[in-house]
């Protein structure tokens, strides 16, 4: 029982262990890259006859590279190797090498994968384009879609960024204790960078970002940011549907219909963030995770616990300090305290956040329960001038209308 | 006679699915469960959230160590069961093949229950 769509899921699934362990052999992205896409062809024309292989990780790995070696030998005018049907025993094979690629490699592999995308000299958008097309195996226009940009664009940006990761030292030996936590808080922080790339465009990058996590998890199952980053993008998602009305103008997190959060991602999110909790050691995704978790048990707006959700953001400032962790703590404190304090709070980050749609947005909405309407009109005229999307500026502008201007 | 069917496969490959996929294949074994149901033979049932949120408690040392992650790093992985009530393994592997037939890939282990708590508060 071989039908497509699981072919294609275990194609998917299989194809950053495979690329990781084809990029260990050859130490060429483009190579290990030909090399897969061989492998799958192979694939799809061989598992639907002879069903498939116990391990298709393995199986692409294995064909992949014969592949590759026999087309370097081709083009070196020696004798091909044989074809994969025509190897006696194929799961002889497979077996010492899967048992190889169930030890350390494996988790190295794919870790070196996520990390090559990464590199500090690539741009974040191209870093995220280069994760998606490599690791992730979208193809080129489903990425050009994503970043709203054409297909030419974003194959060049995907062109550039692998000539500079070429030109790169890629690090092929297995990295120490230090440089294996170094590498996992760049992955960490390049798939935020998926995730919020997804989160503002409302896009299916969200949930590739979701699945780059469990990956990254799967391999470093104890790392309680690893966790947090999980849980954190878990809670936040389980929002989507909520965080839109049927014009595609924002929701509130307190306007929003509860009833919409996605449960079971909330479960999955809830449970990491009580595992890594245990762990007993705080970090910047754990925190935030902690922020989206009072949300998430909420189940009514007027039920958020603000002094906890003060206190986590307080927490935050301690481990990165920021003007928009400070902006955003303002909120819980004028949840708890009052507008008052909260204005206090954001005034002395005006200069810092002079840019910034939202210290203008949260400025205003301040403003405005203070009854400081005039103000509050400044201010938030300021934010859709600022503002990223047709939606933020909606989201504003719904305020003037209430303000009643002209 | 009553059956868990123990419901194995790769979790990289099922979750995956993009939320469209994923609530085709409930849809459809929502159909045979509802079949299962009215002819009697279908008890509780449940899916498992991913190997990543699962903790384990190692019981083998004292006081018992706590792991993250599932108790066994395998190739398929536990993703949920069914509780069958049947007159026998022919029954109990027909009902299989009927979720079977809807949901691809993976294995289903059937195994006899030898002792079941109905869940105490349901009352």
């Amino acid at each position: 029982m071989t039908d497509l769509t699981w072919i294609n899921g275990a194609l998917t699934a299989a194809r950053p262990q495979a690329i990781g362990a084809l990029l260990r052999y050859f130490r060429d992205l483009d190579t290990a890259e030909e090399a897969y896409q061989e492998a799958c062809l192979r694939a799809l024309q061989n598992w639907p006859r002879n069903g498939p292989p116990r391990d298709p990780a393995a199986w692409l790995i294995l064909v992949g590279r014969n592949a590759a070696l026999d087309g370097a030998r081709r083009r070196a005018r020696q004798d091909p190797l044989p074809e994969e049907e025509t190897l006696s025993d194929l799961e002889d094979v497979e077996t010492p090498l899967a048992e190889r690629l169930d030890g350390s490699h494996y988790r190295d592999d794919v870790l070196r994968l996520l990390f090559i995308c990464c590199h500090p000299e690539l741009p974040a958008t191209q870093q995220i384009a280069l994760a998606l097309r490599i690791v992730s195996g979208l193809t080129v226009a489903q990425i050009a879609r994503a970043f709203l940009v054409s297909d030419a664009a974003m194959e060049q940006r995907i062109t550039r960024a692998k000539s500079r990761i070429a030109r790169a030292d890629v690090p092929f030996e297995t990295p120490g204790a230090v440089e294996r936590a170094e590498r996992l808080a760049a992955v960490a922080a390049m798939i935020y960078l998926v995730f919020n790339e997804g989160y503002s465009a409302r896009t299916s990058l969200c949930d590739e970002a979701i699945r780059l996590a469990r990956l990254l998890l799967r391999l470093f199952p104890a790392e309680p940011e690893v966790m947090g980053l999980t849980a954190l993008m878990l809670l936040q998602h389980a929002r989507a549907a909520a965080r839109f009305d049927a014009a595609g103008e924002i929701v509130l997190l307190d306007d929003q219909d509860r009833s919409l959060w996605d449960g079971k991602l909330i479960a999955e999110g809830l449970a990491l963030i009580d595992k890594a909790m245990r762990h007993r050691a705080p970090g910047v995704y754990q925190v935030q995770a902690a922020i989206a978790a009072l949300h998430a048990r909420a189940a009514r707006p007027e039920e958020t616990d603000w002094a906890q959700i003060d206190a986590l953001y307080e927490a935050l400032e301690r481990l990165q300090p920021s003007p928009v962790v400070t902006l955003n703590r303002a909120v819980a404190v004028s949840k708890v305290q009052g507008a008052e304090e909260a204005l206090a709070m954001i005034e002395p980050l005006a200069e810092r956040l002079a840019g910034y749609f939202h210290f203008f947005g949260v400025k205003g909405g301040l403003l405005l329960q203070l009854g400081r309407g005039e103000e509050a009109r400044v201010a938030f005229d300021r934010a859709i001038a600022l503002a990223n999307t047709p939606a933020e500026a909606a989201h504003i502008r719904m305020h003037l209308d209430r303000l009643g201007v002209g | 006679m009553m059956y868990a069917v123990l419901c194995y496969n790769d979790e990289d490959v099922v979750w995956s699915w993009s939320k469209e996929e994923d609530a085709a294949v409930m849809a459809r074994l929502g159909v045979v469960q509802q079949k299962l149901a009215r002819e009697g033979k279908l008890g509780p049932s449940l899916r498992l959230l991913p190997t990543t949120s699962a903790t384990t408690l190692r019981k083998t040392q004292d006081p018992p160590l706590v792991i993250d992650g599932p108790f066994a790093e395998t190739k398929e992985q536990l993703l949920g069961f069914y509780i069958l009530d049947v007159a026998n393994l022919d029954e109990a592997l027909d009902a299989a093949r009927e979720l079977a037939a809807v949901n691809p890939g993976g294995s289903y282990e059937i195994r006899p229950v030898a002792l079941y708590h109905a869940d105490p508060r349901a009352g």
